[in-house]
């Protein structure tokens, strides 16, 4: 069954276009992993499926529902089922770590304080950051901020959560540290999982598919193999970071 | 060169309209936005944005009674108007000067503050954050701090009144030779209720000014440091001049 779909969806920002004409369609419970060079608009993607911009023309489809002309209290209905991992965490830096994950349970559910406390002590534990409720954001590396804002984003046990980069600026260990925990999250949420990222080690891990985002066009969707099996050139490319013969562009090397 | 001239004028004036205009409706959502407030929120925003402000709003205000006193008593005395001194001091104090200035102190204190705050929150993507998790930032942040200033405010002005009559008062009897009696006299003669009532009418409205300017300022903050640092500045500055213009007005109004 398909959950999110992006019809035909062009974006641009004050007339400069991102990107013309995509299309995206990603099945409940799968891990689709957005690939490309910096810039490309992977997380302009991310921003549209959740709400947070409105596409300039196309229809984007969460649920059966098309929420492109939703206003924000209609989408905050969607919201409810879906979580973001942004790129630097985003965390409240005025609240501790405890409240940062229990943020979405007291906004939005009745639960009494001792259950948030349990709730928020077992998603805490499933990334690894047992008993650290207390701590404040800015005591924590970039691994744990991380981590923290994955454990907010499923604390309300979302259908879908979005990863913004969530490897980037981490040591690989780190990096490895998160795939795992992308991938155990899935398994035991059963969620659906969107991936923006330009580490390939990740998205080889992660992803049930990947498309690759590159000058304003999802070139490439496919499997794992089918990708690393991809004749496309820009494709190879990216993967192998190396250039093939008669390849991408001066302009495409300049964003990667 | 005049064309260019007049572009520019025309470009200012532009932005102008289009920031009262933004303002005004984001003063509007606010309202719309009340019956999510969070009454704990609100009362740790008047505690943290009003008690905290109290010391320096009175020492301020202590120093104008005083010098208001030197002022005026030499000039009264010298035609025998000693018994005007006190209320001069009281007028003066409770319809202008206790709410400017408090206005005037709460701007750089409070309205500073806001917007460090939310600019900082903006460009961290934690306002983001707040969407993606079906939270309004307007509900969730401007309600609060707007209910806060509206109320602590004219609390802070009832305080200023006080302690800007008693330095007015220290003065009077301990420099300028004029009894107690004929100071607290004076007051009881000239000064009526509406002196004080008018000034706490103003000093809602400075608190409405500070919080909505403050908020708007830190919502629209431009990425990075410096946009936080520069938005505080307008912050101040235009909730400072924009307590100057509606006192004026204000003025007019209430002491017709």
């Amino acid at each position: 069954m398909i959950q999110i779909q992006l019809k035909h969806v062009d974006m641009s920002f004050h007339g400069r276009p991102v990107f013309q004409d995509i299309n995206l369609e990603i099945a409940k419970g799968e891990v689709m992993v957005i690939i490309g060079p910096s810039g490309s608009g992977k997380s302009t993607i991310l921003r549209l499926i959740i709400g947070l911009l409105k596409p300039t023309a196309g229809e984007i489809w969460i649920n059966g529902e098309e929420i492109s002309g939703y206003n924000e209290e209609r989408m905050n209905v969607i919201r409810r089922h879906m979580g973001m991992v942004f790129q630097y965490s985003a965390l409240f830096d005025s609240m501790s770590v405890g409240e940062n994950v229990a943020f979405g349970l007291r906004q939005h559910t009745k639960h009494t304080e001792e259950e948030i406390a349990s709730i928020v002590r077992r998603k805490l534990r499933m990334v690894g950051l047992t008993g650290q409720e207390n701590a404040m954001p800015n005591e924590l590396s970039g691994g744990q901020k991380k981590r923290v804002s994955l454990a907010r984003a499923i604390a309300v046990n979302p259908t879908i959560v979005l990863y913004d980069e969530p490897t980037a600026g981490l040591d690989p260990i780190m990096s490895n540290t998160i795939d795992r925990l992308i991938t155990s999250t899935r398994r035991r949420l059963g969620n659906t999982g969107v991936v923006v990222t330009h580490h390939m080690a990740s998205a080889f891990e992660i992803a049930d598919r990947i498309a690759m985002l590159y000058e304003g066009r999802i070139i490439e969707t496919g499997t794992v193999q089918e990708i690393r099996n991809s004749t496309n050139p820009i494709v190879q490319q990216f993967i192998y970071g190396r250039k093939k013969s008669g390849t991408m562009t001066e302009r495409g090397l300049d964003q990667l | 060169m005049l064309v260019a001239l007049l572009e520019s004028f025309g470009r200012r004036a532009l932005q102008l309209f289009e920031t009262a205009g933004q303002i005004v409706i984001l003063f509007v959502q606010t309202l719309q936005q009340m019956r999510h407030l969070n009454i704990r929120h609100a009362i740790v925003q008047m505690s943290h944005l009003g008690v905290d402000s109290l010391p320096i709003v009175l020492l301020t205000v202590l120093f104008t009674g005083m010098v208001l006193t030197v002022q005026t008593a030499h000039e009264f005395i010298k035609y025998g108007a000693q018994s005007s001194v006190g209320g001069v001091v009281a007028i003066a104090m409770g319809r202008e000067l206790s709410p400017v200035l408090s206005g005037v102190v709460v701007a750089g204190r409070v309205g500073a503050a806001i917007t460090a705050e939310i600019g900082s929150m903006k460009v961290t993507e934690q306002i983001d954050a707040l969407r993606v998790m079906a939270t309004d930032p307007v509900a969730y942040l401007v309600a609060p701090r707007l209910v806060a200033c509206v109320f602590m405010v004219p609390v802070l002005v009832v305080f200023a009144d006080a302690i800007g009559v008693v330095g007015g008062y220290l003065v009077a009897t301990l420099y300028a030779g004029i009894g107690s009696f004929t100071y607290i006299n004076s007051i009881k003669v000239f000064a009526v209720v509406n002196d004080i009532t008018g000034g706490l009418v103003k000093s809602m409205f400075f608190g409405g000014i500070i919080a909505i300017v403050g908020c708007y300022k830190g919502l629209t903050t431009a990425s990075g440091a410096a946009g936080v640092g520069r938005a505080t500045t307008e912050s101040v500055v235009l909730s400072i001049i924009l307590i100057f213009i509606s006192n004026y007005f204000l003025s007019l109004v209430l002491y017709r």
